[in-house]
C-alpha cells in the first residue's frame, strides 16, 4: 500500500515535471535551442500563483495569473535574447537566455524574500481516503489540470494552423519560411506557448508543496531539462513517458534511500540516455527522426 | 594590506582559476555548464589530504588537480561524443550529480561540510593562479591551441584536415578539471569550510560569467572577468541586493554587443607587439 501510496505521489510530482519538459521541448524541438529560462519561468509562475491564491483568489484565477505572467515574461525573453541571435551558435541563445535566468531568480529574492513562501492552510484543500490511498485534492488538481493542459497543446499543435505552421518551421525552417509561413510570429508563439506551460507547471508545483522558494527554478526546474533528454529530444511527446517515470524514481528513491541521493539518480539517468541512447526513450536515432512534433 | 582587501584579493585569484578552466572547454567550442565539480572534486581531495594525512598544501593541490583532471579525463571520453548544447546539458547534470555525491559522502561530512583546513597566505593563492595562467597563455601560442581552435571553428573541418578532434577535446577537457581543481583546492584553504552547497549550479554559472564576461577568446580574458565579478559588487555597495541580477544583464548585454567578452585579440595585440619588440 505504501509503494502504492508513492507512486500516486509520484504521478504528481511527474506531471509537473512533464508540463515543465513539454516546455523546455517545444522551444528546443521547433528552433532548436534550448532556453534555460524556462525554469526561472517555472519558478516565477508559482510566485505569482500562490500569492494570488494567498490573497484569495480561486485556483483557476490563480493558475492564469501565473501562465499569463511567465507568458509575458517568455516573449520578453524571446525578444532580448533569442531574436537578437539569430544565426549564432546554438550556445549563444543559451548563454544569454541563462542570463535572464539569474535576472529573474534575483528579481524574485528581492521582491519576494529568499524564505518560501507558504501557502496559507485555507487554501491547501482536502485529504480524503479511497482504498485505502491518503489522496489530497491539490494531487488531484494538479494531474488533472497537466492533462488538461497537455491535451490543449496537443490539439493546438495537431489540429490547428498555428500548430502546422510550427511543425513546418520545426521540420525546415528555411522551407517554411520560402512557403510563407510566418516565421516570427511561430518564434513568438513558441515562446509564449512553452511560458506559459512553465508558469502553470509552477502554479501546480506550489499547490503540491504548498509552499515554494525562489530557488525551486534551479532545483526541480532544472530536472524537466533531464526528463526532456530521457523522453528524446528530436521527438517532443516523449516527455508524456519521461515525465511520470522520472516523478516516479525520483519519489521511489526519497522512499528508499532518502532524499539527498535523488538528484543523483534524476541526473544519472540523464546522462545514461545521453550516452546509451541520446535520441531518448521515444526518440529515433538521425536520419529516421521523422516528425519532431 | 587590511584582510578585507586580502580576502577580495583572494576571492579574485579562486575566480580568475575558474574562468580560466571554462575558457580552456571554450577554446574547442564547448560550453560547459558543470565546472563547479571539478572544483568540489579539488577542493575536497586537497582538504582530505591536508586534514587527514598533514600533507603540504602545494602537494596536496596538485593530487587535487590529478584527482579533478583524472575524472575529467574519465567522464569526456564518453560526454564529448555529445557536442553544443547535448555536451552543456550532460555537464549540467554532471555537476548536480557530484554536489549530490559529496551531499551523501558521510566521510567528509556530507551536507553538514568538512572544516579543519589551514589558510593558505594570498602570495600562495596568486602564485598558483599567475602560474597556471601563464602556462595557459603560452598554450596559447602553441600548435596545440591553433588546433583546438580549428575544432572550434569547424570541428568537421578539423577532422577532415587530419586532426584527432577527440584527443583535442579530451585534452581541453582534462587540462580543464586541472585548473578547476587548483581553483576547488585553493577555495577550500581560504575559506577553511566547504560544503556540497559550495559547488552548486550556481557557481558552475558564476564560472561560465567570468569567462564569457571577460573575454572568451584570450585566456587573460579570465582575470579581466573575476576582476568585474568580484569587485563590482563593492563598488555598487548600494544596490548589493541587485548585484547578481545586473550580472545577468551584463552577460546578456556582453553577447549582444561584443560577443568575444570585453578582452579580445585585437585589444591585445599593442601589447602583445611589446613584448615582441623587447624580446
Amino acid at each position: 500500500m505504501i509503494a502504492l501510496q508513492q507512486l500516486l505521489n509520484g504521478l504528481t510530482l511527474g506531471a509537473v515535471y512533464t508540463l515543465v519538459a513539454l516546455a523546455f521541448s517545444l522551444v528546443m524541438g521547433v528552433l532548436g535551442v534550448l532556453n534555460i529560462a524556462v525554469a526561472e519561468l517555472f519558478m516565477v509562475g508559482a510566485y505569482v500563483g500562490l500569492s494570488a491564491l494567498a490573497h484569495g483568489a480561486p485556483l483557476p484565477v490563480a493558475v492564469l495569473a501565473g501562465m499569463g505572467s511567465a507568458g509575458v515574461l517568455a516573449l520578453v525573453i524571446e525578444r532580448v535574447a533569442y531574436r537578437p541571435f539569430a544565426g549564432a551558435p546554438p550556445i549563444v541563445p543559451l548563454l544569454s537566455t541563462l542570463g535572464c535566468s539569474i535576472v529573474l531568480q534575483n528579481a524574485v529574492v528581492n521582491l519576494f524574500g529568499s524564505d518560501p513562501l507558504q501557502l496559507p492552510d485555507s487554501a491547501v484543500g482536502t485529504a480524503f481516503e479511497f482504498a485505502g490511498l491518503r489522496i489530497s485534492t491539490p494531487q488531484l488538481t494538479v494531474i488533472g489540470c497537466a492533462i488538461l493542459l497537455v491535451g490543449i497543446v496537443a490539439w493546438l499543435v495537431q489540429r490547428t494552423r498555428f500548430g502546422r505552421a510550427l511543425r513546418a518551421v520545426a521540420e525546415n525552417p528555411g522551407v517554411a519560411r520560402l512557403l510563407g509561413v510566418p516565421a516570427q510570429r511561430v518564434v513568438s508563439g513558441t515562446f509564449l506557448l512553452s511560458g506559459v506551460l512553465a508558469g502553470a507547471a509552477g502554479v501546480l508545483i506550489g499547490l503540491h508543496y504548498s509552499a515554494v522558494s525562489p530557488f525551486v527554478g534551479a532545483d526541480a526546474g532544472l530536472k524537466a531539462i533531464a526528463v526532456m533528454v530521457i523522453g528524446g529530444v528530436t521527438r517532443i511527446w516523449g516527455v508524456l513517458l519521461a515525465g511520470p517515470l522520472v516523478g516516479i524514481a525520483e519519489v521511489m528513491t526519497i522512499y528508499l534511500g532518502g532524499s539527498a541521493v535523488r538528484d543523483f539518480v534524476v541526473y544519472g539517468l540523464m546522462i545514461a540516455t545521453l550516452l546509451l541512447r541520446p535520441h531518448g526513450l521515444l526518440g529515433k536515432p538521425p536520419g529516421q527522426e521523422g516528425e519532431r512534433l | 594590506m587590511s584582510s578585507y582587501v586580502q580576502a577580495l584579493l583572494a576571492d579574485v585569484g579562486v575566480g580568475l582559476l575558474g574562468g580560466l578552466s571554462v575558457y580552456v572547454i571554450l577554446s574547442v567550442g564547448q560550453l560547459s555548464l558543470g565546472n563547479a565539480a571539478f572544483m568540489a572534486i579539488g577542493a575536497y581531495v586537497a582538504s582530505m589530504l591536508t586534514v587527514w594525512k598533514g600533507w603540504p598544501l602545494d602537494a596536496a593541490l596538485l593530487a587535487g588537480a590529478a584527482a579533478s583532471g583524472l575524472t575529467g579525463l574519465i567522464i569526456g571520453f564518453p560526454a564529448l561524443r555529445l557536442r553544443g548544447i547535448y555536451l552543456a546539458m550532460a555537464t549540467l547534470g554532471f555537476g548536480e550529480m557530484t554536489r549530490s555525491f559529496f551531499l551523501n559522502l558521510e566521510a567528509t561530512g556530507g551536507a553538514g561540510g568538512f572544516h579543519g583546513m589551514q589558510k593558505v597566505s594570498l602570495a600562495s593563492i596568486w602564485l598558483w593562479t599567475v602560474g597556471l595562467l601563464v602556462i595557459v597563455m603560452l598554450l596559447e601560442r602553441s600548435r596545440l591551441w591553433l588546433e583546438f581552435r580549428a575544432v572550434r571553428d569547424d570541428e568537421t573541418a578539423a577532422e577532415m584536415a587530419g586532426l584527432d578532434t577527440t584527443r583535442l577535446k579530451l585534452t581541453a577537457f582534462t587540462l580543464s578539471a586541472a585548473i578547476g581543481g587548483v581553483a576547488g583546492g585553493l577555495f577550500a584553504h581560504h575559506q577553511l569550510f566547504i560544503e556540497p552547497g559550495n559547488f552548486a549550479f550556481e557557481r558552475s554559472v558564476d564560472l561560465v560569467l567570468i569567462a564569457i564576461v571577460g573575454g572568451s577568446e584570450v585566456a587573460i580574458g579570465a582575470l579581466a572577468g573575476s576582476v568585474i565579478l568580484n569587485l563590482l559588487p563593492e563598488a555598487l555597495r548600494f544596490a548589493a541586493n541587485w548585484r547578481l541580477a545586473a550580472f545577468g544583464a551584463l552577460l546578456v548585454l556582453i553577447l549582444l554587443v561584443r560577443r568575444q567578452g570585453l578582452l579580445d585579440r585585437k585589444l591585445l595585440d599593442p601589447v602583445f607587439r611589446l613584448f615582441k619588440r623587447h624580446g
